[in-house]
Parts: C-alpha cells; structure tokens; sequence
C-alpha cells in the first residue's frame, strides 16, 4: 500500500492505494492553508508538514495520525532581533542520522532537527553564506528546495538553492563549499556566465547507490555531476526543451533519471499540450518520452519543483507527480505507464510517497 | 493593563480565552509580552525582526495601528487577519 502526501496551496490532501487501482482520499489537513511539503519518516511513523500561513507565518507540524492532531514544533524561526524573517519552508528531508531531518526554505534557510522534527534549529554556518554573499532570489524567492544527504555518512550533505547554485558540507554542517563548475547560467550576458554566482537551480536529486552522481533540472539545461557535485555536464540534449522544475531518479538504477520538461521559461506549460515524463537509462546519454495514460491533447499543465516522487526504493519503482491544474498521476511500472490517483484539488506545491 | 484581544486560531494557542489583560506601553511591547506568555504563539503575530506579520492588522480601540502606536492601561487591542488572500 502506498501513502501519498499531496501539498496543496489550501491543504494537504492523503491518499492510500496501490498502483493502478482507485487512490483513497484518507485525510485532509490545515484546510485552506498553502502547505509547502509533508512525509511520513518512515524510522519514526511521524508525518512531518510545513505550512506558511499568509498570516503567521512558516510553521513545521507533526502527527502519527494525518486525519488527527498535529503538534506545532518548536525553534523553525531565524535569529530574533535579525532584519531577516523566515518567509516559507519549500521542502522537508531525512537525513542520515537515526532522527535527523532537514527543513529547506526562503531566505535560503537550511533548518536541522535531531529528534526526528520536533524541535528545529538553523544551521548557522550556511546562513553566514547567505548574509555575507548577498544570494539572489529566484522568482519563487530565495529558496534552499534540494537537500540530498550522502548514505551512510551523516557529515556529507549537498544542498541547492535558488538562485544561489550548490553547496555542500563534507563535517555536518560547520564548513560549506560551492560545488557549481560547468553550469551555464544562460540568463547571464555571456562574459558574466562563468564567474555567475547567481545560479538558479530548479531541482537536484543524488543517485543513491553511486552517491558521488548527482542529477540536476537548472533553469535552462539538465545537468549530471560524476564528482559529488563539484563540476557538472550538460545532459539535456535530447529533451524538447531544457526548461522544467523536478527530477526524479530510480534509487535502484544510477544511471536513471526522470524528468518533466517545460516548453521555456517565458512559457512554463508541457510542450504542445502534452505531458509527457522523459526518462534516461543511460546517465543522459539518450531521453526516451513516457507519456502512455497522460494526458496527450491540450494538457498545458505546470509541475513544480517539489511535486515529482517515488514511493521509497520498490521494484517495479512507483512514481507520482502533481500538477498546479490540481491533477495527480502516478506509475507503478516505472514511468512505462501512468493512471490518474486524483483531479481537480488546489493547485498542487508538492508529492511525497511512502 | 490594556487588553488584547484575539480570535481563532490565535485563541486556541492562547489558552481558549479572547481576552488578555497584558502590560506594556506600546502596541510592540504588549504583543512580545502576549507571545511571551504562550510558548505555542510565538511567531504568530510577530515576525523575528520584531514586526507585526504583514497580513496581521492591528486596531486600538478600533483605530488601526502599528508597533509603535502608544496603550494606556483602558485600551483595547484587537489582532485580526488582513483582507487578504487567494
């Protein structure tokens, strides 16, 4: 049985089912409230939700039972007497350690938690970064949306942020280094590309069984890393465009990656309104479209960053993604084939399976 | 004491009461001591630079105001979401 946590702009939405059959709506939570992301942690049963209010503000919750109680945690704020506010919480990560997770959002904030998400504090060796170097926010804001732990050591840790390129730390978190070599920022006049700091990636995902691949979407390019995320080659030829949010990978496979592209940036529906997920077996060598029980005519839809996933590291790999038209699709042989698990929700900001 | 006065879901996490007698001379110094008292509300009405959130409004006897805006001990402070939304 797989448990989806659908993050919608007026709630989250549960769903349980098995791929193919009909998905069961079991919960509905914080009713009208834009929630950014929410997991179940799978070390401790908890689902953990980030919600910003438009009123008070970001705020991370918890709970064993979806449909029940949550409990707001404790510390998700940056220094008080600061001239900086935390603005909203783009995704939520588990880290290597047994309760460590990881909190990522606007102004370029990385939020750790060592008790599995009850209390939070700000790693303050990255935010030093963000002060001194000025980043620049994406148009969605100043967003740290990726957070890919290395497995098995839970002193490596790479991060990106929009527009603020890759970071990581190799002693949990007291030191950070750039790692953005080879991206080629194409919204830069040319003779400012290679020194451009300002690097808008859109998402990143680390190949679990060969931690030093990581896979990158960038606002205009697919890129590959083979060195841990230090310098990157352009994967996207192939794609019928270069513009897109998620990336997903196949945890069994590291030469796999999946990816939903945009027809451009000025224009940020599928391509000619068909969706279609495009998958690579050969570490982007060659893009093969999977679009078999998608919509194939006009379907402008938008996918965001947060909203593509797998349900855990299962074979046949499950997949599952959300669109702002409030549409849900998911594929329980790998992308060969989709079916819908629901329409007509709110606009969707994030999926995550268990 | 001035009083403040909240409605859900700021009552919730304020004990389920409406009312609140809190000191202060300004409209900032009653809402850190507000937040101050209930661990659940911190961050609720003020951001971590100190400023009232900006879809949060605030009203002294029914005027509009601000985190400078001065109490006396008989006003009313009234915290209200803003027209605002989507």
């Amino acid at each position: 049985m797989t448990e989806l946590f659908v993050a919608t702009k007026k709630g989250l939405f549960v769903y349980d089912g098995e791929p193919g059959a009909q998905f069961k709506q079991t919960a509905r939570a914080f009713a009208g409230e834009p929630v950014e992301y929410a997991l179940r942690d799978p070390r401790s049963g908890r689902v953990l939700a980030s919600v910003t209010s438009p009123f008070h503000g970001p705020k991370v919750w918890y709970t064993d039972d979806p449909a029940g109680e949550w409990q707001q945690a404790e510390g998700v704020a940056l220094p008080e007497g600061g001239d900086a506010a935390l603005e909203r919480l783009w995704v939520l990560a588990l880290g290597e350690g047994d309760e460590t997770v990881y909190a990522g959002g606007d102004p370029g904030v990385l939020l750790e938690s060592r008790d599995g998400g009850l209390t939070w504090g700000l790693n303050h060796a990255l935010w030093e970064h963000q002060r001194q170097e000025a980043w620049q926010p994406g148009g969605g804001g100043l967003c740290l949306h990726s957070i890919c732990p290395w497995p098995g050591d839970a002193d490596r840790l790479t991060v990106a942020v929009s527009a603020a390129g890759v970071w990581h730390t190799e002693d949990g978190g007291e030191t950070w280094h750039r790692g953005d070599q080879g991206i080629v920022p194409g919204y830069m006049p040319e003779e400012d590309r290679e020194a451009a700091t300002n690097l808008c990636v859109h998402h990143m995902e680390r190949a679990p069984l060969r931690p030093e691949r990581l896979f990158m979407q960038f606002h205009g390019g697919v890129y590959r890393s083979d060195d841990a995320g230090e310098s990157w080659t352009n994967i996207g030829d192939g794609l019928p465009a270069d513009f897109g949010f998620p990336l997903m990978v196949d945890p069994a496979d590291p030469d796999s990656a999946y990816v939903i592209p945009l027809t451009a940036d000025i224009d940020r529906v599928t391509p000619d309104g068909r969706v279609r997920v495009y998958e690579t077996r050969d570490a982007g060598a060659s893009w093969t479209p999977r679009g078999e029980g998608l919509p194939q005519e006009e379907a402008y839809l938008t996918v965001l960053r947060q909203s593509f996933c797998r349900a855990g590291s299962r074979d046949p790999l499950e997949l599952y993604f959300g669109a702002t038209s409030g549409d849900v699709f998911g594929s329980g042989d790998a992308g060969a084939s989709w079916f819908t698990v629901a329409t007509r929700l709110p606009t969707v900001y994030a999926v995550a399976a268990s | 004491m001035a009083t403040i006065r909240v409605r859900e879901p700021l009552k919730k996490l304020a004990g389920g009461e409406s009312d609140h007698p809190v000191e202060g001379a300004t409209v900032a110094e009653l809402l850190r001591g507000f937040e101050g008292e209930y661990a659940q509300l911190s961050g609720w009405i003020l951001d971590e630079r100190g400023h009232i959130r900006r879809h949060i409004n605030v009203f002294v006897n029914g005027e509009p105001g601000d985190e400078d805006t001065a109490v006396g001990p008989d006003d009313r402070v009234d915290i209200l979401p803003a027209i605002s939304g989507g």
